[in-house]
C-alpha cells in the first residue's frame, strides 16, 4: 500500500517536473489562473483561524484571544445555526425541485409547439429575467408589495379585498422568494432542457408515430424518460451547493428587515450581517466555516453514492 | 406533409399555447409595471397605486434623474469601465488557462484542473476573504476591487476548456507544433480563431456579471463616485425611501417636488436599458453556451 502511494506521488511529481522542462510556455500561460485561485480562494482559508478567536481588530489580525470552539458552541446553543441551516436547505430544495420540474415542463411544451416562431419568442422573453440584476428584482418586489401603492394591493382593492401588509407577514415571503427565484431562472434552465430534448434522436418519435402513439404518449414514454439523466445530473450538481444560499436574492428582497428573519434568514445573510452590521468577525467566520465544512461533507457523500451506483454521473 | 392533425395534437397545442402564453406574460409583467410606473405622475401613484397603464402620463421622473446627472454619469462610467476592462482581461486569462488545461501533452493538467475545481468544493468563507482583500491587499475603495476578484471562476474556466476541446481538433495543434509554432503562437493564431463562439459566450457571462454587480461595491467601496451602476441604483432606492419617510414624518410631505416612487422606477429603467437593447443580439450566445455546457456535462 505504502509503496503504491509513493509510486503514484513520484509519477505525479515527475509530471510537474516534465512540464517545467518541456512546457514552460504553457505553464506561463496558466500562471495567472494559478495565482488568482491561490490568492482569491486558497489564502483566505488561513483566515479560518478567526473562527476560533474572539476577534478584535485592536489585537491585530492574529493577536486576538483564542477561544477554541466557543463561537460554535454559542451558535449551536442559541439555536441560530439550526434555524439558518434549515432555512438555507429548505429554500434551496424548493428552488431545485420546483424550479427543475417547471423548467422540464416548459421545455417540453416549447419543443412540441406547432409554431416555431411563437416558441422562439416566448423562450426569449422567459430568458429575460435572468439578465437583470437582483437590485432590479428588489425594485419589482417593492413595486408589487409595498403597502400603500403596490400593484398587489391596488388589485386587491379593485376587487374589494383587504390589502396585505406584506412587510410584517413573514410566512408570505417563503412563497415570494421561491416564486422570484423560479421566475428568474426559468429561462436559463429551459434552455438546458430544450437542448437535451433536441438531442433525442427523431427516430424514436418516428417509430412511435408509426405505432400510433399520440403526442401525450410520446412525451410520457420517450421525452420524459430520456430527460431523466439530464435532470439527475443537474439535480446532483445543485445538491452540491445546497448549503450555499442565494445571497443576492435574499438581501435585495428582504434586506435587513428583522421582522422577517425567522422565515428568511439564511447562512449567507447571517455571515454578511456579522461582517458588516454586527462586526462579529469570530462568530461570522465560524458560521461560514460550518457552512463550508458541512457543504463539503454533503458533496463528498453525494459523489461517493453516485460513483457506487452510476459511475458516469459522478461529479469528480 | 400531414393530411390532418390528430385530435390529441390539437388539444396539446391549445394547452401549450395557453400555458406558455401565460408564463411569458408573467415574465414580462414586472418589467411592464416598472416602465409604466416610471412614466406615471407621482401623485397618481400615491392616489391610485401602481397600475398596468399610467393613469396620468408624466416625464417628471426622468427629468428628476437628469437633474442629478453627476451621480448617474459617474455610476455609468464606473460600470462601463469595469465591464470592459474586466471582460477583456478575464477573457484573455480564462482562454489561456482553458487552452493549457485541455492540452493533452501538458501532463499536469489534471492536477491543475483539480486545483481550480477544488475551490468550488471548499472555501474559507466571506469574512476571511474580506479581511484578506481589505487588510492585506489594501483593495478597499479601489476600482480594481470591482474587477479583480470576479475576473475568472472555475465554472468559466471549465466551460472554456470544453469549448476549446470541442472546436480545436488535436491534430491541428499537433501539425502546428511540427511546423515549429510555439505554444503561445498556437494559442493566439489558431485556438482563439477557432473558438470565437466560445469566447463570445464566456465574454457575455463575464460582462453580464460585471454589469449587474452591486455586491462588490457594497462590500468595498466607500466613495460614492466609485459606486457601480447597480449599487448606485440600490442606494437611490433606499435613500429615496428614507427621504420620503423623513418628510412624511415631519409633515412636510411634498409629492410634487420629490417624485420618489417614480424616480426609482425611472432609474431602474435607465440601469436596465442597455441590457434590454443588447438582449436580442446576445441572447443566442448564451443559449449556445448553455447548450454546449449541457451536452458536455
Amino acid at each position: 500500500m505504502t509503496v503504491k502511494i509513493s509510486n503514484k506521488l513520484n509519477r505525479k511529481e515527475s509530471d510537474l517536473i516534465y512540464d517545467f522542462k518541456k512546457n514552460k510556455i504553457l505553464l506561463l500561460m496558466l500562471a495567472p489562473v494559478v495565482v488568482f485561485f491561490f490568492i482569491n480562494s486558497y489564502l483566505p482559508m488561513v483566515g479560518i483561524y478567526y473562527a476560533f478567536t474572539k476577534f478584535d481588530f485592536n489585537g491585530g489580525l492574529f493577536g486576538s484571544p483564542f477561544v477554541g470552539f466557543d463561537n460554535f458552541k454559542f451558535l449551536f446553543q442559541s439555536g441560530t445555526i439550526l434555524k439558518i441551516t434549515v432555512n438555507t436547505v429548505l429554500y434551496n430544495l424548493a428552488f431545485i425541485v420546483i424550479g427543475n420540474a417547471l423548467q422540464v415542463f416548459v421545455a417540453i411544451l416549447l419543443s412540441e409547439m406547432s409554431s416555431r416562431i411563437f416558441a422562439k419568442v416566448s423562450q426569449s422573453i422567459m430568458f429575460l429575467p435572468y439578465f437583470v440584476s437582483y437590485v432590479i428584482v428588489g425594485v419589482l418586489v417593492y413595486n408589487l408589495f409595498n403597502y400603500e401603492s403596490g400593484f398587489v394591493n391596488t388589485m386587491l382593492q379593485n376587487f374589494n379585498m383587504d390589502p396585505i401588509d406584506a412587510y410584517s407577514t413573514p410566512g408570505l415571503w417563503k412563497f415570494v422568494l421561491v416564486a422570484l427565484y423560479i421566475w428568474k431562472m426559468l429561462g436559463y434552465g429551459t434552455v438546458i432542457y430544450l437542448a437535451a430534448i433536441l438531442g433525442i434522436g427523431s427516430e424514436y418519435y418516428e417509430a412511435a408515430k408509426i405505432d400510433g402513439a399520440n403526442i401525450f404518449q410520446q412525451i410520457r414514454s420517450i421525452t420524459i424518460p430520456l430527460l431523466v439523466p439530464t435532470f439527475i445530473m443537474l439535480f446532483l450538481f445543485s445538491l452540491g451547493s445546497i448549503m450555499r444560499g442565494q445571497f443576492d436574492l435574499f438581501y435585495q428582497v428582504i434586506g435587513s428587515n428583522g421582522l422577517l428573519f425567522d422565515a428568511t434568514d439564511i447562512i449567507d445573510t447571517f455571515v454578511f450581517r456579522s461582517l458588516k452590521m454586527n462586526f462579529d468577525i469570530g462568530m461570522g467566520t465560524a458560521a461560514g466555516l460550518y457552512q463550508s465544512v458541512f457543504g463539503f461533507i454533503i458533496i463528498i457523500t453525494v459523489n461517493w453514492l453516485i460513483k457506487r451506483n452510476h459511475e458516469e454521473y459522478a461529479l469528480f | 406533409m400531414k393530411v390532418r392533425e390528430a385530435k390529441s395534437t390539437i388539444l396539446f397545442n391549445i394547452l401549450a399555447y395557453i400555458i406558455v402564453g401565460f408564463i411569458t406574460l408573467l415574465c414580462l409583467l414586472p418589467f411592464w409595471l416598472i416602465v409604466s410606473g416610471s412614466f406615471t405622475s407621482n401623485q397618481s401613484i400615491i392616489l391610485d397605486g401602481y397600475r398596468l397603464f399610467p393613469q396620468e402620463f408624466s416625464l417628471d421622473a426622468y427629468k428628476a434623474i437628469f437633474k442629478i446627472p453627476k451621480g448617474v454619469i459617474d455610476a455609468y462610467s464606473v460600470t462601463i469601465f469595469v465591464t470592459v476592462a474586466g471582460t477583456l482581461s478575464g477573457l484573455l486569462l480564462i482562454s489561456m488557462g482553458g487552452y493549457v488545461l485541455q492540452r493533452k501533452d501538458f501532463r499536469s493538467r489534471n492536477k491543475f484542473s483539480f486545483f481550480v475545481y477544488f475551490t468550488t468544493l471548499f472555501q474559507g468563507g466571506l469574512i476571511p476573504w474580506y479581511i484578506l482583500l481589505t487588510n492585506f491587499l489594501h483593495l478597499r475603495d479601489k476600482i480594481a476591487v470591482l474587477i479583480l476578484p470576479s475576473i475568472m471562476s472555475p465554472f468559466l474556466i471549465i466551460l472554456m476548456k470544453n469549448f476549446i476541446k470541442m472546436s480545436v481538433p488535436d491534430e491541428i495543434i499537433e501539425s502546428a507544433k511540427i511546423d515549429g509554432a510555439n505554444d503561445f503562437r498556437i494559442y493566439y493564431s489558431i485556438v482563439l480563431n477557432l473558438s470565437l463562439p466560445g469566447l463570445a459566450t464566456i465574454g457575455l457571462f463575464l460582462g453580464l456579471h460585471y454589469w449587474n454587480d452591486w455586491f462588490m461595491s457594497m462590500l468595498f467601496i466607500d466613495t460614492p463616485s466609485k459606486y457601480s451602476l447597480q449599487f448606485f441604483l440600490y442606494n437611490l432606492l433606499n435613500g429615496a425611501e428614507f427621504l420620503r419617510n423623513l418628510s412624511q414624518g415631519a409633515g412636510v410631505y411634498d409629492s410634487v417636488a420629490i417624485p420618489t416612487e417614480t424616480t426609482k422606477l425611472a432609474m431602474a429603467v435607465v440601469a436596465v436599458g442597455p441590457i434590454i437593447f443588447l438582449y436580442p443580439f446576445i441572447q443566442k450566445y448564451f443559449v449556445k453556451g448553455l447548450t454546449i455546457g449541457a451536452v458536455k456535462g
